[in-house]
């Protein structure tokens, strides 16, 4: 299984993991975990998922989440999940 | 599964330490594109290059949207042109056609540097190669994309002194030829000593004759992590620091693996090597100098410096072996002046001079890069500085190199202003006492003794 690591980045307000959670259901991507933590005063959350069944592909999503991020004030970043594993793990 | 904290110190070194892949750098073999005169071969070597790297700029974006690391250069190697043009250029003017021909496919393509404008001539030079050398001036200043590099000594063959005294001519002519923006010409020439056939960064970057038709090369970079990493450790022993060093080198160039394999599959290209270099920009946080004082010195040039380089260079190479299946090309740390900030600096507060420099090439990667020296700089002058720092490499059994700006009109305490990546740079002052007697002998450096391995 393929999957995408999405993360948050930016000032907590209301409604955050509502309006990613609700754009991902409706592109048929399946959520495999949350985790958040506060770092220097910003709020950080990740998510792991699985858009193997998604309706679109990972560029459009990825876009798609940057601009949500842009209509909420926070950064929103999608990535194969790969990269964190060559990084961390040997 | 993947931690958060994980997740977030790969994005912070992303988001804030500079961490980028630095070039994808797809090498093509133009061995096959000779023809009977020098259209026909233009048109093939056009051909070849347009055909090969066709999804080369797109699939470097695409890659970089789907891990969100930047990507900066995507550019191209091709095969000593002095070979593919052998039989067909008769002139220097005809080796310049080949060049506006590699400017005018790297446009088509997107690629932001073309490089294999080349002469490998570590023994002896072919009359096809002293065609080429001589057409470099023109070539470079007539192309905006091209760069150019001489091989001109080994370990194995010894110096080519009569290659090193004409390459002192060609990078004055080239300075003249395009003195209206401060040399820029010769940024795009850099003159080796071992030149490694797989280096996929600029200037000096060429498609070898031992490599395959076409091949991915991936140059990564990250000084700013290494900063960012041994600022948490300042004070600790030289045990810690090397430790730290190496885990963060370990670190960056598995990126640089992970980009490198999926390059590969993605264009259907064998993945060649991932040159493991520290390689600085001109932006603050992206510099080598600030890693040597973050160590501990003042400036870059200060007592300790060669010893701060060679701890640095050595453990970027022990974390990121590891960490690539093939590492290649010139790995290690890069210490140009005019693309570092903090060298810099260093320069402009005297702690940093030429002859420093040319002790620390002896323990870095590469050797003499982007240093603007006074235009009246003599051409023998220049010959004499490329002759000490080819027979380092040569004694020392590594590529040295060098990359001299004799920056026409102006001298030493100027400034030179080459412009986006390339940065500017101080002049710098040049011990002027004569070498003309010995860069006239002519003839060649024989191999050294330890050279005789076989």
């Amino acid at each position: 299984m393929k999957r995408t690591i999405i993360t948050v980045i930016g000032q907590d307000k209301v409604g955050i993991i509502a309006k990613v959670c609700n754009y991902l259901a409706g592109n048929n991507i399946n959520i495999l975990d949350i985790a958040q933590t506060t770092v220097q005063g910003y709020f950080n959350m990740m998510m792991i998922v699985d858009a193997e069944n998604a309706v679109k592909s990972h560029d459009e999503i990825a876009s798609e989440l940057v601009g949500i991020g842009e209509e909420i004030g926070v950064q929103i970043k999608a990535q194969k999940e790969e990269i964190f594993n060559m990084m961390h793990r040997i | 599964m993947i931690s958060i904290n994980e997740v977030i110190e790969t994005n912070e070194m992303i988001r804030r330490m500079n961490l980028d892949v630095r070039t994808i750098t797809m090498g093509i073999s133009l061995l096959g594109c000779v023809g009977k005169d020098v259209a026909e071969t233009c048109q093939k070597v056009y051909d070849k290059i347009v055909t090969s790297a066709k999804d080369l700029v797109a699939t470097g974006k695409e890659i970089s949207k789907m891990y969100g690391i930047p990507i900066v250069h995507k550019r191209i190697s091709v095969t000593p042109i002095a070979l593919v043009g052998a039989s067909v250029c008769k002139t220097s003017e005809d080796f310049v056609e080949i060049a506006k021909t590699l400017d005018k496919a790297a446009q088509e393509v997107g690629v932001n540097f073309i490089g294999g404008y080349s002469a490998l001539v570590s023994k002896g030079m072919t009359k096809a190669d002293e065609l080429l050398i001589r057409s470099i001036p023109e070539a470079l200043s007539s192309t905006n994309l091209v760069c150019s590099s001489v091989n001109c000594g080994s370990t194995k063959t010894g110096l080519n002194m009569d290659a090193v005294r004409l390459l002192g001519e060609i990078i004055k002519e080239t300075a003249e030829l395009t003195k209206e923006q401060d040399s820029i010409g010769c940024c795009k020439f850099v003159v080796f000593c071992n030149a490694p056939d797989d280096n996929p960064f600029m200037a000096g970057a060429f498609h070898g004759v031992t490599e395959a038709d076409c091949v991915i090369n991936v140059g990564v970079s990250g000084p700013g992590v290494v900063k960012a990493a041994l600022e948490a450790v300042r004070g600790e022993s030289f045990e810690i620091l090397c430790e730290t060093i190496k885990r963060t080198a370990f670190k960056i160039t598995r990126v640089g693996q992970l980009v490198a394999k999926e390059a590969s599959s993605r264009l259907g290209v064998p993945f060649g090597i991932v040159d493991l270099s520290l390689a600085p920009t001109p932006a603050v946080g992206d510099s080598v100098g600030e890693i040597l004082e973050e160590i501990g010195l003042e400036y870059a040039g200060a007592p300790g410096t060669t010893a701060a380089l060679a701890l640095l260079n050595d453990q970027v190479k022990k974390g990121g072996v590891m960490a690539s299946s093939y590492v290649g090309g010139l790995s290690g740390a890069f210490i140009p002046v005019s693309e570092d900030q903090r060298m810099i600096d260093a320069v402009s507060a005297e702690a940093l001079s030429l002859e420093k420099l040319e002790a620390m090439t002896c323990v870095c990667s590469v050797g003499l890069d982007m240093i603007a020296v006074p235009g009246s700089t003599s051409a023998a002058t220049i010959s004499g500085i490329i002759a000490d720092e080819m027979a380092i490499g040569m004694v020392n059994q590594k590529t040295t190199a060098v990359r001299l700006i004799p920056v026409i009109g102006k001298e030493y305490g100027d400034r030179a202003e080459f412009g986006g990546l390339l940065g500017y740079a101080p002049i710098m002052k040049v011990n002027n006492y004569s070498c003309e007697r010995f860069i006239n002998r002519g003839g060649r450096i024989p191999a050294p003794i330890h050279s005789f391995k076989n």
